[in-house]
């Protein structure tokens, strides 16, 4: 079973996303802030890390960077899943490597659901 | 035709429209800069035909008349400066907003998503649990764009008083039955002591109601793991004053001087994950100030928070 990480503050949002990640079958790991996002990323080795950016503790950029920098975890796709909508942002993510940033009201879950499936090779 | 050009040479009201200063609005500093400009040239020239024997007087009063519009040309460089600076803060602002709705917005769409997709176990607790989330953040939304079209009223100006005469202690009474459920659910007890011989007072009871639910919200919210809120109210010579004293997490020493701007959050509220628009106080020392009053407050860091307003009687 795959194990994806989900750093998300919104409770709603990790219980909802989370639910539907459970029944395609994989086993969800999940945090709410930045801190506890990224010693779950080095102690649990996830297949994928879904990461949100406005985040409290430690901002979402600074976890990828440390997701990225460690020779352990640098091979795990993050998929960026925000609701910020700034190019800068992007541009920063995907330049740390981010697999994909998806901004959150612009995708339906089944489509979310998709491209977590491809990003983590399914 | 003649009516825009007539609009153009009403620099008062055109100012007025950029919501700034007259002394910082470049139309109105043009304006003085000509008119400086013309009786400072007829002055050069009676000075100077009085004067014509001393070179030395003319000389420095020319002199005198460039460094003023010297000044005056800074001023207008500064002056269009600051409106450039409203313009970013504008945007900025916008693009505040358009977050903060954002993440409600989410909420409802992936819950609705979730509801009605097939793989959803129909069970009523779920259902239930589901469906208190999508009112929930409607409410949310809901709160936030009424805070937002104060907020938009105080900055065009335009936020009248509907002043009348208001018993204040049966206001708080009415509000602090208003926040029963959520104290309960927060495991908050709130605990009114109002002093005898309470006076009316002259206020927008609308707006203050909207003050002293934000500061009683805010006690609830920010006091983590349950605990005491405390109201008093008493009569301080001749102003009426409510005070609010919370258990709660406190404002961190060199956040204090941020808390009544708009959009500021404290960063042990976001370490607290305690959810907010960071408008709350904004409004609320806007209305107190343009009640007449005054609000402030101490906090201790773990210890919590005591907010104070006044109000004239």
């Amino acid at each position: 079973m795959k194990k994806i990480l989900f750093v998300e503050d919104e409770a709603v949002l990790q219980k909802t996303l989370t639910e539907i990640l459970k029944n395609e079958g994989y086993k969800v790991v999940n945090a709410l802030d930045g801190e506890s996002g990224l010693r779950l990323a080095k102690s649990q080795k996830p297949d994928l890390v879904l990461l949100d950016i406005v985040l409290p503790r430690l901002q979402g950029l600074e976890v990828l960077k440390a997701i990225k920098d460690d020779p352990e975890t640098k091979d795990i796709p993050v998929i960026i899943l925000t609701n910020l909508e700034s190019s800068q942002e992007i541009e920063k993510a995907l330049a740390f490597g981010a697999t994909t940033y998806l901004l959150k009201t612009q995708y339906t879950l089944p489509e979310i659901t998709e491209k977590i499936k491809s990003a983590i090779g399914e | 035709m003649p009516k825009s050009f007539l609009g153009n040479l009403n620099i008062v009201s055109q100012c007025r429209r950029y919501g700034v200063s007259l002394w910082q609005c470049p139309q109105f500093l043009f304006l003085i800069m000509g008119l400086f400009i013309i009786s400072s040239s007829a002055g050069t020239y009676f000075i100077g035909t009085r004067f014509i024997d001393d070179p030395v007087i003319v000389a420095m009063v020319v002199l005198v008349i460039t460094a003023i519009l010297f000044i005056l040309s800074f001023a207008i460089t500064q002056s269009f400066e600051k409106l450039a600076e409203v313009s970013r803060l504008k945007s900025e602002f916008i693009g505040v907003v358009t977050h903060q709705l954002r993440s409600p917005l989410t909420n409802l769409k992936w819950a609705v998503e979730l509801i009605s997709s097939d793989d959803f176990v129909k069970d009523k607790e779920k259902e239930e649990e589901y469906y208190s989330v999508l009112k929930e953040n409607i409410t949310r939304m809901m709160e936030l764009v009424e805070e937002l079209l104060i907020v938009s009223k105080i900055e065009q100006g335009v936020l009248v008083l509907h002043r009348k005469e208001v018993d204040f202690k049966g206001l708080i009474d009415e509000m602090i039955s208003r926040f029963k459920f959520f104290a309960v659910a927060s495991n908050v007890f709130i605990k009114f002591y109002p002093k005898d011989n309470i006076p009316k007072v002259f206020i927008d009871p609308q707006q203050v109601k909207l003050v002293v639910e934000n500061l009683i919200d805010n006690a609830i919210r920010y006091t983590k793991g349950g605990g005491v809120v405390e109201i008093w109210l008493e009569k301080k010579g001749n102003l009426l004053q409510f005070k609010i004293k919370d258990q709660g997490v406190g404002i961190p020493e060199e956040d204090k001087k941020y808390i009544f701007q708009k959009f500021f959050r404290s960063e042990n509220i976001l370490k607290n994950q305690v959810r907010g628009t960071g408008l709350g106080l904004f409004v609320a020392k806007k209305i107190i100030d343009n009640s007449g009053g005054t609000i402030w407050f101490k906090s201790e860091l773990n210890k919590g928070t005591t907010f104070y307003f006044n109000l004239p009687i």
